[in-house]
């Protein structure tokens, strides 16, 4: 297990490969549908300090308001990634994000981004939402809630111990282009015989 | 005549809500159990099995959602002659909106014109909620939560299909399964169910293949054609090796689960319903007494 402290360098990320489990420490930020659309029509200069040297989660949360204000979550693994393949890698060079955390795996366009900015993407296993809320010991701030709705606002987050696997490297490794490759195979022989 | 009390019944469909949201259901979990063990000794698909039956005791224990896509929210509701449906819609919505305030249900509800999140999980066609008169003198409510990431692997064939050389007959059917799960790989968190309806028109041939998921893991479809289909296509899918969350592994899919609609001669509609592994449905009957019962 392979600890991670956020922000986090490009030297760092670029020795990371396909396999490599971590644990992730920090500061990183929800981002999904709505706000990948909203970041691609607008390249926001508030979310700079933001993104840089962070991660950005894909992960629309259940969340609960405390009577002081402040918020925390209740359920909060990964959505499916590849709907943000048409933005990220354009996002995370502009931002310099260090890495994507979602689920499912992304398309070429992004792992030539993460060669080119030298992130990673790291996959959450979906579903493990109740475990995952855990690891967020923290919720400092969210943005654009009204705009957005709960589950598609910009939740900044702090993490402690965030358990993820690296599946996308900057290396051209991907761990789903080559299981991918084999499942092809063995539907081809199905059903073609 | 049927009677009950509004706000009980109210907090009893709450319940319901918590149930399918925080718990899931034993004939599910125990498939999961069995996958893991199928898994070979110190796998990726090991583990990931491992991490997702600790996250399903924890949902359980605290209460809280299994996944954070707490899903299109589905009722299937069978009422004696003369319950009214209004009164009933009425308090499902209450009692969703109520979920949402206690974090059972995210809100889920997108404005598809405007963007704008209703906020409390209720809009056009949200919660569905589907009606139907029968004989028994109770009423039955039953509820599946069915998350975007499996929906959006969902699909639908015409056959003859020439690209998969999937004719129109059962082989063709077969064919043209194979190809779904194979272009869903990990995407809708596998290991998936899958509902299939074979037949119907494009919406009915849909809500067959959703209607096939409120049966149990462990049931044998009545049609002997549809069984031994149902079977082959289990162990057949699992050669794929997309494993759990498409880490790779022996389990793909952990069941299938069809039915059938008589069809138009011009159409033969094949529509894969998948389900991912956090498979939360939950049912409740509630007698004239007041009684509820859960399962």
């Amino acid at each position: 297990m392979i600890k991670l402290k956020l922000p986090i360098s490009e030297a760092a990320t670029r020795e990371l490969k396909m396999g490599d489990e971590v644990a992730i420490s920090g500061l990183m930020v929800t981002a999904r549908d709505a706000a990948h659309k909203y970041i691609h029509e607008n390249w926001p200069e508030w979310l700079k300090p933001i993104m840089e040297g962070s991660m950005i989660y894909h992960c629309g949360p259940v969340v609960k308001q405390h009577e002081d204000g402040s918020w925390s979550f209740v359920a909060a693994g990964p959505t499916t990634s590849i709907r943000e393949e048409p933005y990220e890698a354009a996002v995370m060079e502009h931002y310099k994000v260090r890495a994507v955390i979602g689920k499912g795996g992304m398309g070429e366009k992004t792992l030539a981004g993460l060669a080119k900015s030298g992130g990673v993407y790291l996959h959450a296993i979906g579903g493990m939402a109740a475990s995952l809320a855990k690891s967020v010991v923290k919720v400092h701030d969210v943005y654009m809630l009204d705009e957005l709705g709960v589950p598609e606002a910009f939740w900044h987050i702090e993490v402690k111990d965030f358990p993820a696997v690296v599946t996308m490297d900057s290396h051209g490794g991907s761990l789903h282009k080559s299981i991918k490759a084999k499942s092809d195979e063995v539907a081809k022989k199905l059903i073609f015989g | 005549m049927f009677q009950y009390d509004e706000k009980v019944l109210k907090n009893q469909l709450l319940e319901l809500i918590r149930l399918a949201a925080t718990d899931l259901p034993v004939d599910v979990v125990e498939s999961i159990k069995a996958a893991q063990q199928n898994e070979d000794e110190g796998s990726a698909a090991r583990s990931v099995f491992g991490m997702i039956l600790k996250n399903i005791d924890l949902a359980r224990a605290e209460s809280t959602p299994i996944c954070q896509d707490t899903g299109t929210n589905i009722y299937i509701v069978h009422i004696p002659e003369g319950v009214g449906m209004r009164k009933l819609t009425a308090l499902i919505h209450e009692a969703t909106a109520e979920a949402v305030d206690k974090s059972y249900l995210r809100p889920n509800a997108v404005d598809s014109i405007t963007g704008k999140n209703s906020g409390n999980n209720i809009g056009e066609g949200q919660p569905f909620i589907h009606f139907e008169e029968w004989d028994n003198d109770y009423i039955e409510f039953k509820l599946m939560l069915k998350g975007g990431g499996c929906e959006n692997v969902s699909t639908q064939y015409k056959l003859p299909d020439v690209g998969l050389g999937a004719g129109r007959d059962l082989d063709g059917v077969y064919k043209v399964i194979v190809d779904a799960v194979n272009a869903a790989q990990g995407l809708g968190c596998a290991p998936g169910i899958l509902g299939i309806g074979v037949g119907g028109d494009r919406t009915t041939s849909h809500l067959t293949a959703k209607s096939q998921l409120f049966r149990k893991m462990t049931d044998t479809n009545p049609n002997a054609d549809l069984a031994e289909m149902e079977s082959n296509l289990l162990s057949d899918l699992n050669e794929l090796g997309v494993g759990p969350m498409g880490f790779g592994g022996k389990t793909t899919i952990l069941g299938v689960k069809m039915g059938t609609m008589h069809r138009l001669p011009a159409s033969f509609f094949v529509s894969i319903s998948y389900m991912c592994w956090a498979y939360r449905r939950h049912s409740m009957i509630l007698k004239d007494s007041g009684e509820v019962s859960y399962d």
